[in-house]
């Protein structure tokens, strides 16, 4: 029994985990091309679900038409976005780049409120809410989803950085601007594709956890914790988003249900940011960062 | 010639606190609208007032951490928590007076922050930023979840606010309360920005290997800044728990942490007057939303509960549209004000 009760936790752990990963994996890659921290990630994550629940509730699409539409749609207010907003604020002082970004979250918050309203929605089940067992654990289909989707979604993101021309500059831009731009690489692109790429992630992200929980416009509170993910790993390393933002899932599940009784409910809510801290009192730079070395 | 004699000013006139005559007089016509700012508001003004006066002490408190030394903290209402939940306990369960509730307050913030700065000395920008994050998100974690010794989301009652038997509880007093301990926050953090600490935090600010290398203990300095702001973000917590007389977890959200970054922002960062200015106009600004979105509340009710959406949406493009097109804040478009007049007919 105790073995099943583990299993089940490690599963939601790894579902939660995974729509951690992909907005962490978000912020990982605009940091990287643009040095530019978007603290409204969360916010696309939100705002990508919102999207894809208003195509299939009121223009009656089916999931998947819907899903690929809401892509589409978000690559757009993404770019839009990175053109007017961030592009006048590359290169300048960390904090006021933190402000835009955590004001524009403050936008698309507002405005999901002031159009969708505040309370929970139910998204439509793509998926059959028949409870999957395996080895006498039940698991929720939707989550099972969650991760298998989340693992083919990375491996297309891996190919598409190691073989295409667009993943090869993008990588370049990430790691010397300038050298990059002499070479002959579209840098502006470069910034727009990274934010384009960002918001699809997040939007599955967000996608995916709508299917087993509710939209609500909190759900981006929830996103938030993608960034503790991101600082475990490293802030500058993709793997370190993807394998901090699974360890803050599970830890987060299996602290919930074991440590609750020690420590009052709701633990689970903070366990990641309990985690960071004392990560970052051992390591600095997270498990996979590069150490940044200063000169004078 | 007869341009820059108004422009420029000499060393001397530098070090002191305040530059010129003209800034004497206007600093005293000033003084004496606010102190007789009971007798002719309204309770509404004066309201506002209390909470622009808290609101300018958190934010002086802010603007030493990250304006001054340039540590972003995204955790600076989590100190005004401790600072208002230790006086409040203090206040309802152990009967402590203002008097001594109000350091008590401050003092616990500063030793939190201190144990804080310490983990933070080796973490830079980002990380920086996320850490004092989690301490947002723990400490406001701890005060929804310490049932027995917060009363949670039912709140604490304070007891009046008695200076020396005189009941300070309602806004007209408690005002005067407020208004002398934002004057001398104010006029010790302008104190602390021209002193040798104060350079020091600068120094750090622009580039802390370089004043490590000068001579510049970074240790010292980094965990006096977070001594120092959140001791004043504990006094502003504090102060604000006896103001609202009941304090209630949300008082002292991520959002409110978010709030107090943008006042220093608006403001114009590193300056003690942008830094008023800009808690001010913050605290106005919801205001004013809520004034005009209140009459399309009552037009369209079937939008009430999502009006408060607007504010949002407000609030978010000031701090964008500043950032973008007025970096240095209301302080700058200030100092352009008083420009254009001092060199008038030679405007350009």
């Amino acid at each position: 029994m105790g073995l099943e009760i583990l299993l089940q936790l490690v599963v939601t752990g790894l579902a939660w985990g995974s729509v951690y990963a992909l907005i962490a994996l978000g912020f990982v890659l605009i940091f990287k091309a643009t040095e530019i921290f978007n603290f409204a990630q969360p916010e696309l994550m939100m705002l990508g679900a919102y999207f894809a629940f208003a195509l299939i509730t009121t223009l009656r699409l089916p999931f998947i038409a819907a899903f690929v539409a809401t892509l589409v749609l978000m690559i757009v207010v993404a770019a839009v976005l990175e053109m007017l907003i961030v592009r006048p604020m590359v290169g300048e002082p960390v904090l006021a780049v933190i402000m835009v970004t955590l004001g524009l979250a403050n936008v698309i918050r507002g405005l999901t409120g002031l159009i969708w309203g505040y309370e929970e929605l139910q998204f439509p089940k793509p998926f059959s809410s028949d409870p999957l067992v395996v080895f006498g654990a039940v698991m929720n289909q939707a989550e099972v989803f969650t991760i298998l989707a989340t693992a083919v979604l990375l491996v297309a993101f891996l190919l598409f950085f190691k073989y295409s021309s667009a993943g090869l500059s993008m990588r370049a831009t990430a790691e010397d601007t300038t050298t990059a731009f002499l070479m002959g690489i579209n840098v502006k692109r470069v910034f727009t594709a990274s934010w384009a790429i960002a918001s699809v992630v997040a939007t599955v992200a967000g996608i995916m956890l709508a299917t087993f929980t509710y939209l609500e416009p909190i759900m981006s509170h929830a996103g938030l914790k993608a960034l503790p993910a991101m600082i475990l790993g490293g802030m500058d390393s993709i793997p370190g988003a993807i394998i901090g933002g699974l360890i803050i899932g599970v830890a987060e599940n299996l602290a919930g249900f074991y440590l609750e009784s020690y420590l009052g409910a709701g633990i689970n809510e903070i366990a990641a940011y309990v985690i960071v801290l004392i990560v970052m009192m051992v390591r600095p730079y997270g498990l996979f960062g590069t150490k940044e070395i200063e000169r004078v | 010639m007869a341009v820059t004699r108004f422009c420029v000013r000499n060393y001397r006139q530098d070090l002191r606190i305040f530059a010129s005559p003209s800034a004497k007089i206007s600093l005293a016509i000033l003084a004496v609208l606010l102190l007789t700012l009971p007798w002719w508001a309204g309770k509404y003004l004066v309201f506002i007032a209390c909470v622009s006066g808290v609101s300018i002490i958190g934010a002086l408190g802010l603007s030493v951490l990250t304006g001054m030394t340039g540590l972003i903290s995204l955790g600076h209402a989590a100190f005004m928590g401790l600072g208002a939940y230790t006086a409040a306990i203090l206040s309802a369960k152990a009967g402590w007076p203002m008097i001594a509730c109000l350091p008590a307050g401050a003092v616990m913030a500063a030793l939190t922050g201190a144990v804080v700065g310490i983990p933070t000395l080796r973490l830079k920008g980002l990380y920086l930023v996320v850490t004092t994050l989690a301490f947002q998100f723990i400490t406001q974690h701890v005060i929804y979840h310490w049932e027995s010794l917060t009363q949670s989301d039912k709140g604490i009652k304070l007891a009046e606010p008695m200076i020396l038997g005189l009941n300070l509880g309602t806004y007209d007093r408690f005002y005067f309360v407020i208004l002398v301990l934002a004057v001398v926050t104010a006029v010790l953090t302008k104190n602390l920005a021209m002193s040798r600490t104060g350079r020091a935090l600068v120094a750090v600010r622009d580039r802390d290997i370089a004043a490590e290398i000068i001579g510049i203990h970074l240790a010292k300095y980094k965990i006096l800044a977070f001594v120092v702001s959140s001791f004043i973000a504990g006094l502003a917590g504090a102060l604000y728990a006896y103001l609202i007389g009941l304090i209630a977890p949300d008082h002292f959200t991520f959002n409110q942490s978010v709030l107090y970054i943008a006042m220093i922002i608006v403001g114009g960062m590193g300056t003690v007057l942008g830094t008023i200015l800009g808690a001010i106009f913050m605290v106005l600004l919801p205001e004013a939303i809520n004034a005009l979105s209140g009459p399309l509340a009552t037009a369209y009710p079937a939008l009430a509960p999502r009006i408060g959406g607007i504010s949002v949406v407000v609030y978010g493009m000031v701090i964008i549209l500043f950032l973008i097109l007025e970096p240095q804040g209301l302080f700058g478009i200030w100092i352009r004000i008083k420009r254009y007049f001092k060199t008038w007919p030679y405007t350009y």
